[in-house]
């Protein structure tokens, strides 16, 4: 069986808890272990690293020793901030031997950097799983028109993040969606910035970007936008109302995380995978797919 | 901008600049002004000074112009720019340090908001472990003056289980203090 190192973060246990729901039921019914990281921590996100470059490294550490407690060689983080956090701490200490140690010292456990960090959706898009989900699809989603987001930071910068995927015109969650039957959009806002980092002190400008994602994926065609952040995932789904209001378009896209895709084509039931938990209504795309 | 004598400047912000250099990790000096950072960069519209001018100021060693900018606080981290630079430069490590340097030399009134919704959310994380939304929202608010702010959200959250009222305490909580006593001096 597959085991990895599971960090929830912050934010699959509140604004993202469907992420969380569906991540754990989908990796249940394809065999693969998601182990939590005992007593983790906050990652620290944008607002460590806005304050202090040690602190920003020695949270997310502490959380990468702890794994290390598990029997994974590898851990993952559905949340890109968070991934992001972790992949500085891999790039910094791993370049950098005295950046370690002064961390180290601030930490009960010391990071040794042998639990690797796994890039979220390549869990599911690698070759062998992907062939798995193939296999089990219960359910096509045939019809169904998805347009990826797979926001800035788990694919950018590519020399920190060191994935196969292009950072500017990725293709794993594509490929997941065409293993479900359902058909990814080509559009070229795929890892362009949500703003939601700003969503708090520049309403505006994050509204902005808001739009241009939703007009942008509207006029590709989709029906949905799936989504592998719970950062983006709140901030394109909870501020349609926001841009409704500023900008008067009023989309309805539900913006579903690719997990929950995954679930409703393994013939997971939509409660169970969180479709209840997503703000603008999915009823019309799970119509389309012939479930509900 | 006025005319400045800049040798003179470049000279008493050196120190400066090199700290910059040396916090970053990045050498701006192999910058070419090429502009491709700027012309990818979703936070432009909102920044005084596009991201390769702010390359420039700094290679000119213009420290107050480039701490005060509204540029560096509507910089959202994205790496937009550090993927497409040419020349290898991490602009958006470059505009992490800017951030810290500006906090610590107090040219704070362009990020009050910023600095508040940071202090309030790593207070939680100091103090329980993780992030507690509603305890962020409230400090946040209380700090702000403003009151309804977070509440277009709170609400909705609240109404489809979201939003815990009570924070998860870590065990490791003195661990972390001892984490944040060390490196910010505990935070505020
Ligand atoms: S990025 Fe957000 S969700 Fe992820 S751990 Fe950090 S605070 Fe929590
Ligand atoms: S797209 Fe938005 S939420 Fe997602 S990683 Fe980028 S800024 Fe964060
Ligand atoms: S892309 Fe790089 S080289 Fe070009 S202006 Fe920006 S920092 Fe300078
Ligand atoms: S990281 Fe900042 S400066 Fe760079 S492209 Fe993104 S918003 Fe612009």
């Amino acid at each position: 069986m597959t085991k990895y190192a599971f960090y929830p973060g912050c934010s699959l246990e509140s604004g993202g808890i469907e992420y969380g729901m569906s991540s754990q039921a989908v990796a249940e019914a394809l065999g693969i272990d998601f182990l939590e990281v005992p007593d983790w921590n906050c990652c620290g996100a944008s607002s460590a690293h806005m304050t202090d470059h040690l602190l920003s490294l020695a949270l997310p550490a502490r959380i990468m020793a702890l794994a290390e407690t598990l029997p994974v060689t590898e851990i993952i983080a559905p949340c890109a901030a968070c991934h992001a956090r972790f992949a500085a701490v891999e790039y910094e200490l791993g370049r950098d031997e005295e950046l370690k140690q002064k961390v180290n010292s601030l930490l009960e456990r010391p990071y040794t950097g042998k639990v690797k960090l796994r890039y979220f959706i390549d869990v599911f898009s690698n070759p062998e799983t992907l062939k798995e989900i193939e296999n089990k699809v219960k359910k096509s989603l045939k019809g169904l028109k998805v347009a990826c987001y797979y926001g800035c930071l788990f694919v950018k910068p590519p020399k920190i993040m060191k994935y196969i995927d292009d950072p500017e015109n990725p293709q794993s969650m594509d490929n997941i969606i065409r293993a479900l039957g359902a058909e990814p959009v080509p559009w070229p806002y795929k890892t362009e910035c949500c703003g939601a980092s700003l969503g708090v002190t520049s309403e505006d400008q994050c509204t902005k970007l808001c739009n241009d994602i939703l007009r942008i994926a509207r006029d590709s065609g989709a029906d949905c936008i799936a989504a592998a952040c719970p950062l983006c995932q709140a901030n394109l789904d909870m501020r349609q109302v926001t841009v409704e209001k500023k900008y008067g378009i009023s989309y309805r896209m539900p913006i579903p995380f690719f997990t929950q895709l995954i679930g409703l084509a393994l013939g997971l039931n939509p409660v169970s995978l969180g479709f209840k938990k997503l703000f603008v209504d999915p009823a019309g795309m799970l119509k389309k797919v012939g479930v509900a | 901008m006025g005319e400045v004598n800049l040798s003179q400047v470049l000279d008493q912000n050196r120190s400066f600049v090199d700290r910059v250099i040396a916090e970053s990790g990045q050498d701006i000096r192999q910058c070419y002004q090429c502009a491709k950072c700027s012309g990818g960069c979703p936070g432009s519209t909102a920044m005084d000074y596009p991201p390769n001018q702010i390359i420039r100021m700094l290679m000119l060693g213009m420290k107050d112009k480039v701490l005060k900018s509204q540029t560096i606080w509507a910089c959202m981290g994205c790496n937009t720019c550090t993927t497409r630079c040419i020349r290898n430069i991490e602009v958006a490590s470059v505009m992490d340090t800017l951030r810290q340097e500006a906090v610590k030399a107090g040219y704070t009134d362009k990020a009050a908001s910023v600095i508040s919704f940071n202090e309030s959310f790593l207070w939680t994380v100091r103090n329980f472990g993780r992030l507690f939304e509603a305890g962020m929202a409230m400090m946040n608010n209380t700090k702000t003056g403003n009151f309804m702010k977070d509440m277009q959200f709170g609400l909705p959250l609240m109404l489809k289980g979201k939003a815990s009222m009570f924070p998860h305490r870590i065990k490791g909580r003195r661990e972390l203090k001892n984490i944040f006593e060390k490196t910010c001096g505990g935070g505020k």
